[in-house]
């Protein structure tokens, strides 16, 4: 057996993958399109993790602030038919398909104009006209739910498929082992996004796993699996549409293991709040291998665009924010029928 | 100090704490497996440091596999261990279903009663906060539906000790249920006096004639408080807290109805199916319907998975308003206890 296949080597040492992107054969207005993409996100997520240390946010929220280039990339080649699902740490992977802020805001807020009708908060979101059928907190509640998505494509021999974004925690849930199964024996058009931020909540994966590469699940129910930099918008876009190409083909499921860590605390704000974990070094080190910094800085070195260039593109992102969470404070809350009326299918 | 006995103030989360520390200590084989309890925040103040004091070993946080993790429970138990698995929330332990459900409860009778697995399943009822629908359920009536699963709700910091104590020292699979909303509660407590779970059961905790208020866990509480209220409008509720779910005994709330004429359940879960409706239906096929006043009422959360939006949060759970707007009611309407109008 080669136990180095079972393991993440440098992807998970914070000191390497910190140079500039390799941008060679990118199409720079989609590169800045994305650029742009990861910005609104990471400031979206910045101006709730403020709101929550005002404490104008009750419900509970994970940031996935560090986070950004995964969603960006994989979204790149999804089209509005695709089913995605998220979990807890959902907010990018919402954003990243073309959710509305306003609708994320109001949401979180618990407003009726947000996306999931003001019904669910940070942690449960809703967006099915940009193909986002919804994200849940129970840890890996969406993974079995994703294979079905892929099997309903199926069925309709649509060319659609479903993705499933999980944690590297999910994958100690026995139903991500059974999905992968079914998956790979039923040959389904379903992407797992493994998002391997190394942390389950207090707990780094040294504790809870014999070995730290997750896609070694995958493989051994024969999926064809990758392990990537999940702060290289470029890689995880590459990889991304490499699988989702094949998955269209009808070459059944495939794994996307993404590595990267998440700055903020597990739930809230703080950057501290693992208690009884000592990230503060390792998050010190793992900010150098921001996403955005990283393309930013490709960007500036092919030419064509420069610090000028990305205040502008900052500041008219900010702008945006705060337009959005204006509009979603003001936004009414749900009537008190919707308690009773949202339960079941209206009859028509 | 009554009678030289020595009382320490705690409150709900600590009193918690301190069974697992009279549990550690004196009982080798007691073990505990959950989610959280090398962090601090996961499940209060009830089990602060206790990885520090007893070791990893014995204090196990777990991966995120609360079926694997509860199975593994049950199975050392069957091996002369008295483990304790905990979970955080109980909508997470929803993924040991099999091991609680099919496993622990049927293994005694499915063995003819030859082995039986000394499994303490703690799940904690964490609601509010707009935490939504998947972090908010009390589901203790899908457990006490279950024969061989014994469930208990402690509603007092010394029941929250106690109670703990006696479900780990139980032969039979308990499955207790502690309520993050009761965490704050304080209580003077005497030392620990070991009491077996079996002769544990319902409880009256204050005494009156107009009308019987019954809850479990934190509708017991409220059901005190409302009958403290209560007394201000000059009615008069005695209070039963059940403490035990299953096996259930309402004897204490049969003989209670008997004097009142009068039920209210109230339960911090739904109707259909549920404790309040259980509770309801003993009495009545108990009593005889001249002995009630009026019908019994009971107050439980609306049909509906719990909102987010703290706005319809308010609206969710019933409080002390509703429960004493229901028993006015239910008092003033049958018009035996006139001087309640004021
Ligand atoms: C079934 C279940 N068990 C436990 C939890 C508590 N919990 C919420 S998020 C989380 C960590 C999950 O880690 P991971 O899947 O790696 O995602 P990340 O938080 O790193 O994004 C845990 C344990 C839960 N919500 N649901």
């Amino acid at each position: 057996m080669d136990m180095d296949s079972f393991e993440l080597g440098d992807l998970a040492n914070p000191r390497c993958y910190t140079e500039p992107l390799d941008i060679g054969g990118c199409d720079p207005v989609l590169l800045r399109a994305q650029l742009r993409m990861m910005l609104l996100i990471r400031r979206v997520e910045e101006k709730i993790g403020d709101m929550l240390a005002a404490q104008k946010i009750p419900t509970p929220c994970h940031l996935g602030i560090g986070q950004e280039a995964i969603a960006v990339g994989v979204s790149e080649y999804l089209r509005p038919t695709d089913r995605v699902f998220g979990a807890h740490r959902s907010h990018a992977h919402f954003l990243a398909l073309g959710g509305e802020v306003t609708a994320l805001m109001a949401e979180i807020l618990g407003r009726d104009a947000g996306c999931s009708r003001g019904m669910g908060g940070s942690m449960h979101l809703w967006g099915g006209s940009v193909g986002f059928f919804g994200s849940v907190p129970i840890v890996a509640g969406t993974v079995p739910l994703a294979v079905g998505a892929a099997l309903a494509a199926k069925k309709d021999g649509e060319s659609a498929v479903a993705v499933v974004y999980l944690g590297d925690g999910a994958a100690e849930e026995g139903s991500i082992h059974e999905s992968l199964n079914l998956a790979a024996v039923w040959k389904l058009p379903v992407l797992f996004v493994c998002e391997n931020n190394l942390f389950s909540s207090h707990m780094h994966i040294s504790l809870r796993q014999p070995s730290n590469r997750v896609a070694r699940y995958a493989e051994a129910h024969c999926i064809q699996a990758a392990t990537v930099d999940g702060n290289d918008l470029v890689v995880v876009s590459r990889t991304s549409d490499d699988m989702v190409a094949a998955m269209r083909d009808g070459g059944g499921p495939r794994f996307l293991e993404v590595v990267t860590y998440r700055w903020r605390g597990h739930v809230g704000y703080r950057e501290d709040n693992d208690v009884g974990v000592n990230r503060s070094t390792d998050l010190t080190l793992w900010k150098r291998r921001d996403p955005i910094r990283r393309l930013v800085d490709a960007l500036t070195m092919a030419g064509g665009w420069d610090n000028h260039a990305f205040h502008a593109m900052d500041e008219a992102v900010k702008t945006e924010v705060e337009k959005a969470w204006q509009q979603a404070e003001t936004a009414p809350y749900p009537p008190a029928s919707a308690l009773l009326d949202r339960v079941y299918a209206e009859r028509h | 100090m009554q009678s030289g006995i020595d009382m320490a103030r705690v409150n709900y989360g600590s009193a918690i704490r301190e069974a697992f520390v009279y549990l550690l200590d004196r009982y080798p084989k007691v073990f505990v497996i959950g989610q959280g309890l090398w962090a601090k925040w996961y499940v209060g103040n009830s089990m602060t440091d206790l990885d520090k004091f007893y070791g990893t070993e014995r204090i196990m946080d777990s991966p995120v596999s609360e079926l694997a993790c509860t199975g593994a429970a049950v199975g050392a138990s069957l091996c002369g261990y008295r483990p304790i698995v905990v979970h955080p929330r109980m909508d997470f332990m929803l993924y040991a279903m099999d091991a609680i459900v099919n496993q622990a409860a049927k293994w005694s009778h499915m063995v003819g009663g030859q082995a039986h697995p000394a499994v303490t399943i703690r799940g904690i009822i964490n609601r509010g906060g707009e935490q939504g629908a998947q972090h908010s359920q009390a589901l203790h009536a899908w457990f006490a539906h279950i024969p061989g699963l014994r469930v208990v709700m402690p509603a007092t910091p010394q029941d929250a000790r106690d109670l703990l104590i006696a479900s780990v020292l139980c032969d039979d699979p308990v499955l207790y249920l502690d309520d993050r909303w009761l965490y704050e509660l304080e209580e003077d407590l005497p030392p620990v006096v070991e009491c077996p779970l079996e002769q544990e059961g319902s409880r009256v905790v204050s005494r009156g004639d107009d009308v019987t208020l019954v809850g479990a866990g934190y509708s017991a509480w409220l059901c005190r408080e409302a009958a403290a209220a209560l007394q201000q409008r000059s009615i008069s509720a005695e209070v039963i807290d059940l403490r035990v779910l299953n096996p259930l005994d309402v004897s204490t709330v049969i003989q209670s109805v008997e004097k009142t004429g009068r039920l209210c359940v109230v339960d911090g879960s739904w109707s259909s199916c549920g404790l309040a409706g259980e509770v309801i239906a003993r009495v009545s096929e108990t009593l005889s319907p001249r002995k009630l006043l009026g019908a019994p009422v009971r107050i439980t959360l609306p049909d509906a998975p719990a909102p987010t939006s703290g706005f319809l949060e308010k609206l969710y759970y019933p409080t002390l308003d509703t429960i004493m707007e229901t028993v006015a009611r239910l008092v003033i309407r049958e018009g035996v206890h006139a001087k309640a109008v004021d």
